[in-house]
């Protein structure tokens, strides 16, 4: 449908900002992502699952990234990685995808409305909370190569 | 273990590194880019460039990590520095050892598969002993042990079976029965190693014959199929197994 689309649009868009294609001319890079359970967050949960494959498939890249999903309460709280029930509830959903190198900004999308204050409140607490989303990367490839 | 704004690269040797983090290297490798800089410890830095491995790109005054792995160093003859990852997806590159699988035969030259993005070609003249007249006897299907002269990112690979002096040393066409399995790069790499502990306990166990295609190709020959099939498992989980748990199967195998 077209909000599967537009998912895969995201994801391409963030997918290339970060992928060295000047290595690998003339070949297409081809990712499946498979939901197994949503229970809210889906798109920052993509996102994850695609930058852990990148890393895991050997491509070339110039930084990692993250997806962060804030969700907006109707009393102006800011809730970060919010359920399905919460962000049914919530006034605004907000996804960032945030790169490793100086925090920056890859790609934002909205669902509802909000006030360009609350979009940069909620752009501060993704890119707070992007360290602790990349410290568990770290960890996990630290795990992997512990073994050989 | 953040790098922000990037930290030395020898503090980082024998770490795990990620995409994205710079690696700052001594001072002195900037010699070429400022001429005026005066070396007052004469004699103590390394002669000779930096050599920049797989996994790195170089970016400004540093080096960008490009894949996620352990950081590696090896001092002699100017130093050099590369990323030890994991890949099951093999990127040709010239110089590497490879077993292929004949595709196709289009005039003069073989069509092989080698595990990259583009299938290989091999000339019909690059065999030992090969005449316009004396024709190998290749077919369709045929496993072939050779090496890349051409692998660059913008060119079709090209293959040989022979080397610079024209003998073939080992490479041509593989041998009738066996058995052809892929492992990931790393397993590769790690029984390429001198002195390789699995090989020699392996061998401890029955005769067999073995080529490693660095494209993670492994064929396998004992003398019966069933011990075949016991060295080909082995070495696939060798990948995940300890030295003790590989030991313990081993003699578990032997004992029988």
């Amino acid at each position: 449908g077209v909000l599967e689309r537009s998912r895969e649009q995201l994801l391409r868009q963030t997918c290339e900002a970060v992928l060295l294609g000047v290595l690998h001319p003339r070949t297409a890079v081809s990712l499946v992502l498979q939901v197994l359970s949503d229970a809210g967050s889906l798109l920052s949960c993509c996102l994850n699952a695609a930058c852990m494959a990148l890393l895991d498939a050997g491509l070339p890249l110039a930084a990692l990234f993250c997806g962060v999903t804030c969700a907006l309460q109707p009393d102006g709280a800011i809730l970060l990685d919010p359920t399905a029930r919460q962000e049914q509830e919530a006034r605004a959903i907000l996804t960032f995808a945030i790169a490793s190198s100086d925090r920056r900004v890859l790609m934002a999308t909205t669902k509802g409305s909000c006030s360009v204050e609350e979009m940069q409140q909620c752009l501060a607490a993704a890119q707070r909370a992007a360290s602790t989303i990349f410290q568990f990367y770290r960890d996990s490839v630290r795990r992997r190569y512990s073994k050989c | 273990m953040a790098a922000e704004r990037g930290t030395a690269a020898e503090a980082l040797v024998g770490q795990v590194v990620l995409p994205g983090d710079l690696l700052l290297l001594p001072a002195h490798y900037d010699e070429d880019a400022e001429g005026e800089r005066l070396r007052l410890s004469a004699g103590t830095a390394p002669q000779g460039r930096l050599l920049c491995g797989p996994g790195l790109r170089r970016s400004g005054a540093g080096l960008l990590v490009t894949k996620c792995g352990l950081l590696r160093h090896r001092p002699g003859g100017g130093g050099a520095y590369w990323v030890d990852s994991q890949q099951k997806r093999y990127v040709p590159v010239k110089g590497d050892h490879v077993i292929g699988i004949v595709t196709a035969k289009a005039g003069d030259v073989f069509r092989l598969d080698v595990g990259g993005s583009e299938p290989a070609s091999l000339s019909y003249l690059a065999f030992e002993g090969a005449t316009k007249r004396n024709r190998p006897n290749v077919q369709v299907g045929d496993l072939i042990y050779g090496q890349f002269v051409v692998a660059n990112k913008d060119m079709e690979p090209e293959m040989v079976c022979i080397d610079s002096s024209g003998k073939s040393s080992g490479m041509g066409i593989i041998g009738q029965d066996g058995f052809l399995f892929k492992v990931s790069l790393g397993l590769i790499r790690k029984l390429l190693a001198p002195k390789c502990e699995i090989i020699q306990e392996l061998s401890q166990l029955y005769p067999f014959e073995l080529v490693l295609g660095m494209n993670g190709r492994i064929w396998v020959k004992a003398k019966t199929v069933q011990q075949t099939l016991i060295i080909v498992n082995i070495l696939e989980a060798c990948e995940y197994m300890t030295a003790e748990q590989r030991k313990q199967a081993l003699a578990k195998l032997s004992g029988n």
